[in-house]
């Protein structure tokens, strides 16, 4: 019999990381985050892993880069003000390709906003936050099971394309407690960065293998020593001002995760093959929206559900195609409209993107989805 | 001459580097190298850790673990570092404006941990890489760019700081003692907590040509100068210390270091045998 549990997202979350391997957390206490972190300080020494609280947000993203540095899978987890205070410590992960779990339970803003409340705000932050051109992987769980689940596909993610992989949660999903089946120990894959066979006095840190365009990490105390910088830098991970080397470093950033974008993107869909509106939503706004297309399917109206379970990269190809054939796309969301922006990029005026914004601190209620849908579908 | 098993430690496809002709830190990047060596280190074995600035170049120079950082953020890094291998010998070199301003609250934290790590605070008094700022060590009245009539700011003193916020090796030398500045990083190696040596250091180029000490001789002449060991400070009165650097060793106590204390509590909550 699997194992069952009543648990919170925040804690799903944290136990679903501790299956992928994860032995390393550094935070800071902020709401409505926190479950996170005191799982981990539970949880990590009895595995032999470390937990350590940090002096604020910044130091929590540094000391868990420090952490898979020296070869441990390591994540931090935080909330707006603290997704904000990370940005410069996630650019240098990005830069000097350092894989972690960033998670980023999202509420209210700007500034301090509403800490206790549900938002949607961040996701443009999680593309666009770190200064500098980066591939982004970030994932929206929906339910407490997938918080578990999607902690363990980030982890892999960020192991595989070392680079920080992003968890978008939110306060809802965060402080919701729900059902979770426990998936058996090698029911999942679990992927671990690929490690450096050559001798150490032959290691080049960034010359990428030529199969996956990555180069094998080392840990510090293994045998290799090697540099890492912030600083644009050669394959020797030195710093560099020679062109051809910036714009190779630079691309090579980018095309290891777009070249396996298809690996990466992950979306559900329901009731969509003769869909007339699709109704688009992820979080935990995707529970309001799918009990509104139910309701609307029950009143013989044909509407789509549409899930982007990446929202980054986006599952702009899939959309493109299903929107031609509905016509319209209805997109609610938590803030004034964020992703819809890239709804729109996607299907390229193909069909109509009608937004739906709700910025009160709650969630929308169902009637509000299907009002509109029928709105539309009239 | 360096001599080969310092020189052993050298990326010598990374230079030449890019410190100034006569900057102090090169003086400080030998004296480390000489404690790293005296001290029985291997290259594997050890982490240079940095933030941002003239100082913080200083681990691509070094053929060790190296990792150059953010501006300010180096000792959370290092402390990641530490916590996960705490059989890993961990150097944090900093400058001035690195550890005491943007990096100022990681650096008072470092020393509350007591986490084993050292920090080499090269102190030249100024934001030398961007074109000569004032720091918070600037000196009452000094000239920086950025104090064009003098700096009316009291300066930090890093020791004081570091003592007070808990650190268990506390020191400073000057570049003019290069072998003093050995001794100390080497103490501060062996010191099982978080160790803080602070060298004084020059830059004539963005400090020195503000404040009448154009060249590295004649930073290096004040420096002799203005050092006052600790023993002869204490029977001097306030007003004979103003303006004098004072060098010595100032804490050397035991206290439980960090990641011995989060390994003895594994141990504890696995029901290990200790």
């Amino acid at each position: 019999m699997p194992r069952v549990e009543f648990w919170q997202g925040n804690v799903s979350l944290a136990h679903g990381a501790l299956a992928a391997g994860c032995r390393f957390f550094g935070g800071y206490p902020i709401t409505p985050s926190s479950e996170i972190a005191e799982v981990m300080a539970e949880e990590l020494p009895v595995l032999n892993g470390r937990f350590i609280q940090m002096e604020d947000e910044i130091a929590g993203i540094a000391a868990t880069i420090g952490g898979s540095v020296a070869g441990l899978k390591a994540m931090t987890a935080t909330s707006g003000p603290g997704f904000s205070l990370k940005q410069e410590n996630m650019g240098l992960a990005y830069m000097a390709e350092i894989p972690v779990v960033v998670v980023d339970v999202m509420r209210g803003g700007p500034s301090t906003g509403l800490p206790t409340s549900i938002a949607q705000q961040d996701v443009m932050q999680a593309r666009w936050g770190s200064h500098g051109d980066h591939a982004t992987i970030a994932y929206a769980p929906s339910s407490v099971q997938e918080c578990y689940e999607i902690a363990i596909k980030a982890f892999n993610m960020a192991e595989r394309f070392r680079q920080p992989v992003l968890i978008m949660s939110d306060e809802v999903l965060g402080h919701m407690r729900e059902k979770v089946v426990i998936p058996e120990e090698g029911s999942f894959p679990i992927l671990n960065r690929k490690r450096p066979t050559c001798d150490p006095s032959e290691f080049m840190a960034y010359k990428p293998d030529k199969a996956d365009n990555l180069p094998p990490m080392a840990s510090f105390g293994d045998g290799y020593r090697w540099h890492i910088t912030g600083l644009t830098h050669n394959e020797w991970g030195f710093p560099t001002n020679c062109t051809e080397e910036i714009a190779k470093k630079s691309a090579r950033l980018m095309d290891k995760v777009n070249a396996y974008r298809d690996d990466i993107v992950e979306y559900e869909t329901e009731s969509i093959d003769d869909a007339k509106v699709i109704v688009l939503a992820y979080g935990s706004v995707a529970r309001t929206a799918l009990s509104a297309v139910r309701q609307s399917r029950n009143k013989g109206l044909k509407v789509g559900y549409f899930r982007p379970i990446t929202l980054w990269p986006f599952p702009d190809r899939e959309i493109e195609a299903l929107a031609e054939k509905a016509g319209t796309v209805i997109v609610p969301e938590l803030n004034f409209g964020q992703m819809i922006l890239e709804v729109e990029r996607a299907v390229h005026g193909k069909a109509g993107v009608v937004q739906m914004s709700l910025v009160n601190g709650e969630l929308f209620q169902p009637s509000e989805i299907l009002e509109k849908i029928e709105e539309v579908a009239r | 001459m360096p001599r080969p098993e310092v020189l052993d430690w050298l990326r010598n496809r990374f230079f030449p580097h890019m410190w100034c002709p006569g900057c102090g830190h090169g003086i400080i990047m030998h004296a480390l190298l000489r404690a790293l060596v005296a001290s029985g280190k291997s290259r594997e074995e050890t982490v240079i850790a940095s933030g941002i600035g003239c100082s913080s170049r200083m681990p691509g120079y070094l053929d060790a673990c190296t990792m150059h950082t953010t501006h300010g953020r180096s000792l959370g890094f290092a402390t990641g570092i530490k916590l996960a291998k705490p059989e890993l010998t961990i150097v944090d070199v900093m400058g001035d404006g690195d550890c005491t301003a943007i990096g100022g609250n990681h650096f008072i934290h470092a020393c509350r941990r007591n986490i084993g790590i050292t920090a080499v605070v090269m102190n030249n008094n100024i934001y030398g890489m961007t074109g000569g700022q004032a720091s918070p060590t600037t000196p009452l009245g000094a000239k920086a760019t950025t104090a064009p009539y003098g700096a009316i700011d009291p300066p930090f003193d890093v020791c004081k700081l570091a003592q007070g916020a808990g650190a268990t090796y506390v020191a400073r030398a000057t570049i003019a003692q290069p072998l003093l500045c050995e001794q100390y990083i080497k103490n501060g190696i062996a010191n099982k907590g978080f160790s803080v040596v602070e060298i004084i250091s020059s830059c004539h180029t963005q400090f020195g040509r503000k404040n009448n000490r154009r060249t590295p001789v004649d930073n290096l002449n004040f420096l002799k100068n203005a050092s006052v060991p600790l023993a002869k400070s204490e029977g001097m009165t306030p007003e004979e210390i103003e303006g004098k650097i004072v060098i010595g060793e100032f804490v050397k106590r035991n206290a439980p270091e960090y990641t011995e204390l989060y390994l003895g509590l594994i141990a504890r909550v696995r029901g290990d045998k200790v």
